[in-house]
């Protein structure tokens, strides 16, 4: 019928893939995460990651860059304290394009148990947070499916969407509480198409309005 | 039990009437109220000659802006030689919330006293280095005295 | 000399004589020794270092304040965050406190059960002290052997308690549920298991050159020093004093228990980890006494008005449902006092100073942290020691930023 379909016919070995597929497969098969262990999470991050059970390193996180220079993904493990803010947006700002953050546990997702002046309730009014995880502690199960999660994630995005940004033009653009990656991108727009069409695929692949919150 | 420390009691007694301003015993535990000035003479005191060679915690409580006088703080001593623990409190009003550091008689209460000092408020003179230790440098405020609120005062800023 | 000073752009500073001076160095508080967030200020001449200058704060959690806005039971779920290694032994810390305070008699089989867990803790706390102690210092297949036997544990007590590491499991007035069934035969598998591991840690890592010349003779600190600085626990008997708060000041009927309290007397890195080594084998004692004594009996004190009834029984007794309602809704009242309980956690010393003004909440609560009072003794154990020793320093110490920070 077109011109590919006459090329594959006559090349039957060669496969045609689009750039997306290939990159978001590329990024998402060796997700390098940077410590960022802070409290209890982070035994049980050491758990799924250090240990022979639960083995964080069959789905390519496989080592685990103390710089963050080097790494893809903030694993946000553990309560973070008023202190500990600047010192974790620094770290963010340091990661290179393109770079996730999951806020593990429920320290980190909202302040956990600790509802008071010392820690911040939510990492998510620093830092943009892709993956939340449940839990106090989270079973290091939660967290592969979290990777998992964060993998399906990935595929889906497009490579149009993310560019490197400057660190002082992205500590100033970002304003707390919002996600600047994924507003307004080929994502989002794809997937409000699916769930205006109830196509989409619940509970996970649709964004909970709280990602979209602006302030506390 | 608490034969013993009741001897330690009647030891600062006679050492110095001053130095006990009461003797309450609860729970298997005596603890000697002391007077502000005197705190160090008693501590060298049951450092040097009675082997209370380990300072195990020292620790600030605020009783509520109500109460006179509203601060105190507790010494816990401990001796690695007897085993017996004796426990030391000063009461200071809010007006003067000033205690001299024991420091140079234990190494340890450097940190506490700092700790003490972030946490409650409570000045020591003489301490070598009192600054904050917990809390950032830049908070306003000491967070567990009684009429500072739970959740704390401005919502979070980056900054 | 003159050359390369010729060569260095305009906008950057030269200093007279730049190798004589020194250094200081912030081991940030993002770094991947695993031991926590904490900051180390090292001012250092060249790779020796001249002082360190730990600067802590970045977990603080305030939560000595939290307690004082909890009802005594709601507390023992904030504890477990404290020493997130150690949490059983935090629970029975503030517990005992509180039991101390309410003058309360705890059953045979509750206090059997404490000591067993707590030792069982105690050798989880250990296996990851000596896996990240490892780590760090370069002998990276440790932590995986280590982190297999903490797997058991934490199966045995996620088993009875719910939680792999909030168990929460300890209430005052004796313990939440009793151990399931089945429990008795997966402990002794675990400590039939154990000291094949035992001597597995040894091959690799006690006899090895490499450790020994990394371990021995760093970070002495004498038994004066030892005392003065209020170091308790490991870090202690490492420097020949034989303080062990189970022996001292007994609690939960540990003076019936046949153990041996390990000692070393040189100080130094290598000293600490072999007191360690050594108290793995005592708590597989202690735990295998214990289990051997158990009775069936009851695990809750017999005070209705401040220990929950049993489920069944509050379903079908009027005067249990309305004690269950008044305990969880109002809270017991705790006659006024003060206590201090100290308990030997698998770090040293862990004190709680609790006081109380007669109502249903605390009016102080203060957790007297061993690895606060051991990390403030890191200047004087590594002065004159290279950057690498202080990270081995740093491990033998066994310090968890969630108990010194609180």
């Amino acid at each position: 019928m077109g011109l590919e379909n006459t090329l594959f016919e006559s090349l039957p070995d060669v496969v045609t893939v689009n750039l997306d597929a290939v990159v978001n497969w590329a990024r998402k098969s060796s997700l390098w995460p940077a410590t960022f262990g802070l409290a209890c999470c982070a035994i049980e991050m050491m758990n799924s990651a250090a240990s022979s059970r639960n083995d964080l390193s069959r789905f390519g996180a496989e080592t685990f860059r103390a710089s963050p220079r080097q790494a893809d993904v903030m694993i946000v493990s553990g309560r973070v304290s008023r202190k500990m803010a600047p010192v974790l947006r620094r770290v963010y700002d340091q990661m290179p394009e393109p770079k996730w953050v999951i806020s593990m546990g429920a320290c980190a997702t909202s302040g956990g148990v600790f509802d008071n002046y010392a820690i911040v309730q939510g990492v998510d009014k620093i830092v943009p947070v892709d993956i939340y995880i449940p839990g106090c502690p989270p079973r290091p199960e939660m967290l592969v499916h979290a990777i998992l999660m964060l993998q399906d994630k990935i595929m889906k995005e497009s490579v149009k969407d993310r560019r490197d940004t400057f660190e002082a033009e992205s500590r100033e653009s970002s304003v707390p509480g919002t996600l600047p990656v994924t507003e307004d991108t080929a994502l989002e727009r794809e997937l409000h198409a699916e769930v205006d069409a109830g196509t989409a695929a619940r509970p996970y692949s649709v964004p909970s309005k709280h990602e979209r919150r602006r302030s506390s | 039990m608490t034969e013993k420390l009741h001897e330690y009691v009647k030891q600062i007694k006679e050492k110095n009437a001053d130095w006990v301003v009461s003797v309450v015993e609860g729970h298997g535990e005596v603890t000697v109220t002391v007077p502000r000035t005197a705190i160090v003479e008693v501590c060298s005191f049951l450092k040097d000659d009675h082997d209370f060679d380990m300072l195990a915690d020292l620790c600030g409580c605020d009783r509520g802006p109500e109460e006179d006088p509203r601060f105190e703080v507790n010494y816990h001593l401990f001796s690695t030689e007897h085993f017996q623990r004796l426990r030391l409190k000063v009461l200071l009003t809010e007006d003067e919330p000033n205690v001299h550091t024991v420091s140079m008689l234990w190494q340890t209460a450097n940190w506490h006293e700092r700790e003490t000092y972030d946490l409650v408020g409570i000045k020591f003179d003489g301490h070598p280095d009192l600054r904050r230790i917990l809390l950032p440098s830049d908070f306003d405020g000491h967070a567990l005295r009684k009429d500072y609120p739970l959740r704390g005062y401005e919502p979070y800023s980056l900054n | 000399m003159a050359t390369a000073v010729e060569n260095i752009p305009s906008q950057f500073e030269v200093l007279d004589q730049p190798l004589e001076s020194e250094m200081t160095l912030s081991m940030g508080p993002q770094h991947p020794s695993t031991h926590g967030v904490l900051r180390l200020d090292l001012k250092l001449d060249g790779e020796l270092v001249v002082n360190v200058v730990p600067d802590i704060g970045y977990l603080h959690t305030g939560m000595e304040k939290l307690f004082e806005y909890k009802k005594y039971q709601q507390g023992i779920v904030i504890t477990d965050r404290m020493d997130y290694l150690n949490p059983l032994g935090n629970n029975l810390a503030y517990v005992m406190a509180a039991e101390k305070l309410l003058d309360l008699e705890i059953p045979e089989r509750a206090q059997i059960i404490r000591v067993l867990m707590c030792e069982l803790q105690r050798i989880a706390s250990h296996m990851v002290w000596l896996g990240t102690h490892a780590l760090d210092l370069g002998a990276m297949s440790m932590i995986f052997f280590c982190f297999r036997q903490r797997e058991k544990i934490l199966n045995l007590i996620e088993s009875a308690s719910g939680g792999r590491m909030t168990p929460s499991y300890f209430r005052i007035g004796g313990l939440m549920m009793d151990l399931p069934a089945g429990f008795d035969n997966r402990c002794r598998q675990f400590l039939d298991d154990f000291p094949e591991a035992l001597e597995t840690f040894d091959t690799l890592v006690t006899g090895n050159t490499i450790w020994m010349s990394r371990t021995k003779g760093i970070g002495v600190i004498d038994r004066e020093e030892a005392i003065n600085w209020g170091l308790t626990g490991p870090s202690l008997r490492g420097s020949g004093v034989n303080v062990d708060i189970r022996r001292t000041n007994p609690y939960s009927g540990y003076e019936t228990y046949d153990f041996e309290v390990p000692v070393e007397n040189d100080g130094d890195v290598w000293a600490r980890f072999m007191v360690r080594m050594r108290e793995l084998r005592e708590s597989h004692k202690i735990v295998r006494q214990a289990l051997d004594r158990l009775k069936p009996g009851p695990i809750k004190a017999d005070s209705p008005k401040i220990v929950l009834p049993d489920r069944d029984d509050m379903r079908k007794h009027m005067d249990s449902l309305i004690h269950h309602f008044l305990i969880v809704a109002e809270g017991f009242n705790v006659p006024v006092g003060e206590v201090y309980m100290p308990i030997e956690a698998s770090k040293g010393e862990l004190g709680v100073y609790m006081k109380s003004n007669g109502g249903p909440k605390p009016e102080r609560v203060h957790f007297r942290g061993p690895s606060f009072v051991n990390l403030a003794a890191l200047p004087v154990m590594s002065e004159g020691e290279m950057v690498a020793d202080v990270v081995a320093i740093i491990g033998s110490l066994d310090i968890v930023l969630g108990e010194i920070d609180r």
